[in-house]
């Protein structure tokens, strides 16, 4: 659509820089306070400079993890993205049965995060769950997730798995109902294969929607709080301790404002330049691909 | 013959995810309508002896119930704060090019990529001060970071889908900016309103970080009642599940009214 240039438009938009501003710019500001000083008490604090952020950058085990929270966002988005694509292009198009599953798949996404956490609890134990009955008792592998290191990891995963898929499913979902009718219509003159519908048409039609599914994911599992809390509570040891169960182990349980303050603005920043670079670079694939 | 074949597995494939979508949600059913007993004796598919009393405890007892009203009221308020505000922004970004108007928008998503573990105490100490603590619109406020991003997105890929010929027919035939906009242009994108206010509801009734953070008494959300079922003698297990089935059941309601527009809604957006 052609757009005038008008800049009174800002005035429409004024409410929601407000507002937006409100709970973000000043909590922002009260983060950077803190990494710079030594907080001792309501009226003490003396300045640090950057020595929150040089200690930051040597703690190992903050390096872990992060190391931890990216590797467990790259597994995420390789089990998720290809999963969502392929039960979208599974589920029925028309009729009762597409609001059904739609409603269906929707499920999960509207169970509030702690419950997501209490579900998965009760479902992997072995002695009240069914899911940690099943693994133990019937595929009979030990699996115990609140001592084996790797059971916590799976189930986590497993656990994110079932909750955003959908998320990914109904946006992919979407995406396919747009594509107009013409486009299949010339595939089946061209007598194409299912997989060749699938890379040359529908694949390229999803781009939108799938960067939107992939940037959202990404900041989410990269931030993913509350259902490991629940959970595994960051354990057995630190298997599972992702980044923001660290950063307020160290802000809340230790009190060590001024580093937690310090990490979180790294860990802000350097979300958002792999947005902005992830962002960029798609953008500019699928102008590409236009012209 | 060759696609007959490939549609029946496709179907097994689908019917077995929504099997294993429905299992841990049916597991945590079942296991609110058993006694404590049945739960820590014995695994069993179905409650041998149904019984309604975990529910009873929930919906008699105060501190139980006003956990779920707290929670319905914020994200009430927060949903009907978001879609009021979006509306003129997102109808200034499908109109307008002005300065700096993507920059602005790409500000307004980073929002949402604030990790909340630490800005825990920082939302605190600001909502303190102003005098909003423990009350829903300390909560439905601090939702409004995450959630006006998102209104603004979707109703503007709803209203770049009307003619702007609509707007200036409008103006010729002497309708007020106002007028214009709640008579004409609001019921043309009805849908989308709709569906903004689903996603809002959706992610404020799903956050609870801020929720429990900003609330202590008044406003308690039901997220932090449902650490009650833990106690000296362990916890309370039928008491958590039927807490958690009652969690779901709001969001189950809105999602059947809006289920036509969902597909619609992402489909339309920005991007």
């Amino acid at each position: 659509m052609q757009k005038t240039f008008n800049n009174r438009a800002w005035l429409l938009v004024l409410p929601v820089v407000l507002s937006v501003a409100f709970s973000a710019i000043i909590p922002l500001m009260t983060v950077v306070n803190y990494s710079v000083q030594d907080i001792l008490g309501p009226q003490q604090r003396v300045w640090v400079g950057n020595e929150w952020f040089v200690d930051t950058i040597r703690d190992a085990e903050l390096r872990a993890a992060f190391g931890r929270n990216l590797l467990f966002s790259l597994e995420v988005l390789l089990l998720e993205i290809p999963l969502g694509i392929l039960i979208a292009l599974g589920l029925p198009a028309t009729g009762w049965r597409a609001s059904l599953a739609l409603v269906l798949i929707a499920l999960p996404l509207l169970i509030p995060w702690n419950v997501v956490g209490t579900i998965w609890q009760i479902f992997g134990r072995a002695d009240i769950g069914l899911g940690g009955y099943f693994v133990n008792n019937v595929l009979s592998i030990d699996y115990n997730y609140t001592l084996e290191a790797n059971d916590a990891w799976y189930t986590i995963l497993l656990m994110d798995v079932w909750h955003w898929t959908p998320l990914v499913a109904l946006l992919a979902y979407a995406g396919l109902r747009a594509i107009p009718d013409a486009y299949y219509q010339a595939a089946r003159i061209d007598a194409a294969r299912p997989w060749s519908i699938f890379w040359y048409i529908q694949l390229p039609k999803l781009r939108g929607v799938l960067l939107i599914a992939l940037l959202l994911r990404f900041m989410d599992s990269f931030m993913i709080y509350t259902e490991p809390f629940v959970i595994t509570g960051g354990g057995p040891g630190t298997a599972t301790t992702f980044l923001s169960i660290y950063l307020s182990n160290i802000a809340v349980g230790q009190f060590d404002l001024g580093n937690a303050a310090a990490f979180s603005l790294i860990y802000f920043l350097f979300i958002q330049v792999f947005c902005y670079i992830f962002y960029t670079i798609i953008e500019r694939v699928g102008q590409g691909s236009k012209g | 013959m060759k696609s007959q074949r490939r549609f029946s597995l496709g179907s097994i494939g689908i019917v077995l995810y929504f099997i294993l979508l429905l299992l841990p949600i049916y597991w945590m059913f079942t296991m609110s309508l058993k006694t404590n007993e049945e739960i820590l004796g014995s695994l069993t598919f179905w409650p041998q002896n149904p019984t309604w009393a975990n529910y009873r405890t929930i919906f008699t007892e105060e501190a139980w119930y006003s956990g779920y009203i707290n929670s319905i009221s914020y994200t009430l308020l927060n949903t009907v704060l978001s879609v009021s505000i979006a509306l003129p922004a997102a109808y200034a970004f499908s109109r307008y090019r002005f300065l700096g108007d993507n920059h602005l928008f790409f500000w307004l998503l980073t929002n949402r990529m604030a990790p909340p573990a630490v800005f825990l105490l920082p939302f605190f100490q600001l909502y303190q001060n102003v005098g909003l603590y423990d009350t829903y619109w300390a909560v439905a406020l601090a939702h409004l970071l995450f959630n006006v991003p998102l209104a603004v997105w979707i109703l503007e890929g709803f209203m770049s889908g009307v003619p702007k010929e609509i707007d200036e027919t409008a103006a010729i035939d002497g309708y007020s900016f106002a007028r214009f906009f709640f008579r004409i242009f609001l019921p043309l994108i009805r849908s989308g309103v709709g569906v903004t206010a689903f996603f809002c509801f959706m992610f404020s009734w799903v956050e609870l970080l801020l929720a429990r953070t900003l609330t202590s008494v008044a406003a308690k959300p039901i997220a932090a009642t449902m650490t009650r079922t833990v106690s000296a003698s362990g916890i309370d297990w039928g008491l958590l599940a039927a807490a958690g089935v009652l969690t779901i059941v709001p969001g189950a309601l809105v999602i059947w009214f809006v289920r036509d527009y969902i597909a619609k809604g992402f489909a339309l957006g920005r991007v």
